[in-house]
């Protein structure tokens, strides 16, 4: 059953954080409160007022505080249609009744309805008060709110973050993030160029241009994990116009730079290689898209490799640099 | 078409990242070099490999892929189970091998994007 009903969801993104909200919103949260009562006693016409003022189309009845049924505008149209307007609340109410938990997820609330054919469901306490009721509206209202709020939270961190160069008064403003690589680290492999992604979209970066950010700081952060003796370290600095990736380490450096430019040239060990790693496209990935790339490497000091990629700029074919200082 | 659609057409198992399911595929794509991923996949694709390794995981993430299928029952590392659940990306499992699987995918109506 469950299933029938997941596949009738439209299949678009916006589905999944509404389903994702029924799930961490909890009754509480959404339910009326306090809630109108009757009692047994309360005849029909005198129901019939409550509702009409109250603008409810169903209310608990409550008999020394304890829940004994509950009743709904049906039950007031059956007896007004046979006359029966002086019965008492008891005689016609629904004895049997379905409820929910304050602290359960609204989600359950969802089954009910869909399983029963009530339209209301009595919110209880651990104690099994009666605390408030749910409705189809309240889910719907307190939905909205939680996207809403979501949504304005959003707003406002990636508009602190995008006006950071604006706020900040100087000639020439720039961010630097520093991310320390371990190497032979596979574990936490993509963690540094997965924040930086982050980060830049934080900025309000354009996808498709933090998306080759992302590549090539994985590209550059995987090398250093894969090759390196020591590690390295790598440098971001972000400016309005560009980004500038350095990345270093201190050995065992390049032999032949530009063999190492070859698609498909590789000295990564085999183990390496089984983990999809080596395939000798680490730094050709980089020169596609990056817009500049300048590589130095000297055998038994270090690598140092900077990368510079224009944002919000037309991409030019990339321009690449290598030197092997002696 | 949804992740979930092809989950079901190809009776996949999800072991991480439910929460991705309802994601629409733009494409495919299959390799087991995850430099090659990086090139090649595009956003919203459904990669196909054999690698279990958690990189794969920081891959699709950082391409924003729509989920990826490991094939041939390779075992697939608990913190790349971890990581999916965190990011969200669906790993799919079939004891299929990879040409299988695509070839499968192909007939269902997904392809690779140029």
């Amino acid at each position: 059953m469950d299933e029938g009903r997941e596949n009738k969801m439209p299949s678009t993104s916006g589905i999944t954080k509404i389903q994702e909200l029924v799930y961490e919103l909890k009754m509480k949260q959404v339910m009326t409160t306090p809630v109108i009562t009757v009692s047994p006693e309360t005849r029909m016409s005198e129901l019939k007022e409550i509702m009409r003022t109250r603008r409810i189309s169903g209310t608990p009845v409550l008999k020394g505080g304890q829940m004994v049924g509950i009743i709904s505008i049906e039950d007031l149209i059956k007896a007004l249609v046979e006359g029966r307007t002086d019965a008492l609340v008891s005689e016609r109410m629904t004895p049997e009744v379905l409820t929910v938990q304050a602290e359960e997820s609204v989600i359950e609330a969802v089954k009910k309805f869909s399983e029963s054919r009530v339209g209301r469901l009595p919110v209880l306490d651990d104690n099994g008060h009666l605390v408030g009721i749910i409705t189809g509206v309240d889910i719907t209202r307190g939905l909205l709110q939680a996207i809403g709020l979501e949504y304005h939270e959003d707003e406002i961190q990636r508009y602190r973050a995008s006006h950071i160069f604006e706020d900040i008064a100087s000639d020439d403003t720039s961010l630097l993030l520093r991310y320390k690589i371990p190497c032979q680290d596979f574990q936490r492999g993509g963690e540094a160029s997965s924040k930086i992604r982050k980060t830049l979209y934080r900025m309000g970066g354009n996808p498709q241009t933090v998306r080759r950010v992302g590549i090539v700081a994985y590209e550059a952060e995987m090398n250093i994990i894969i090759h390196t003796t020591d590690g390295g370290e790598m440098v971001v600095e972000i400016q309005p116009n560009r980004v500038r990736i350095v990345a270093t380490d201190h050995g065992p450096g390049i032999e032949d730079v530009d063999q190492a430019l070859e698609p498909g040239f590789s000295t990564a060990p085999e183990w390496i290689r089984e983990l999809g790693f080596g395939a000798g496209m680490g730094l050709l990935n980089i020169s596609k898209f990056a817009d500049e790339m300048h590589l130095e490497s000297s055998p038994g000091v270090g690598t140092r490799l900077e990368i510079l990629i224009w944002l919000n700029a037309h991409r030019k074919p990339p321009e690449v640099s290598k030197k092997a200082a002696q | 078409m949804t992740v979930r659609e092809v989950v079901e057409a190809l009776s996949l198992r999800v072991v991480a990242g439910q929460s991705g399911l309802e994601q629409q595929i733009t494409g495919g794509y299959a390799s087991d070099l995850l430099s090659c991923v990086m090139a090649g996949a595009k956003t919203g694709n459904l990669w196909v490999t054999m690698q279990g390794h958690p990189n794969v995981v920081a891959v699709a993430s950082l391409l924003d892929l729509a989920a990826v299928v490991v094939t041939e029952g390779s075992p697939i590392e608990p913190i790349s189970l971890q990581r999916a659940e965190e990011k969200g990306i669906p790993l799919l499992t079939t004891e299929q091998g990879t040409f299988c699987t695509v070839a499968k995918l192909a007939q269902v109506g997904i392809h690779e994007t140029r």
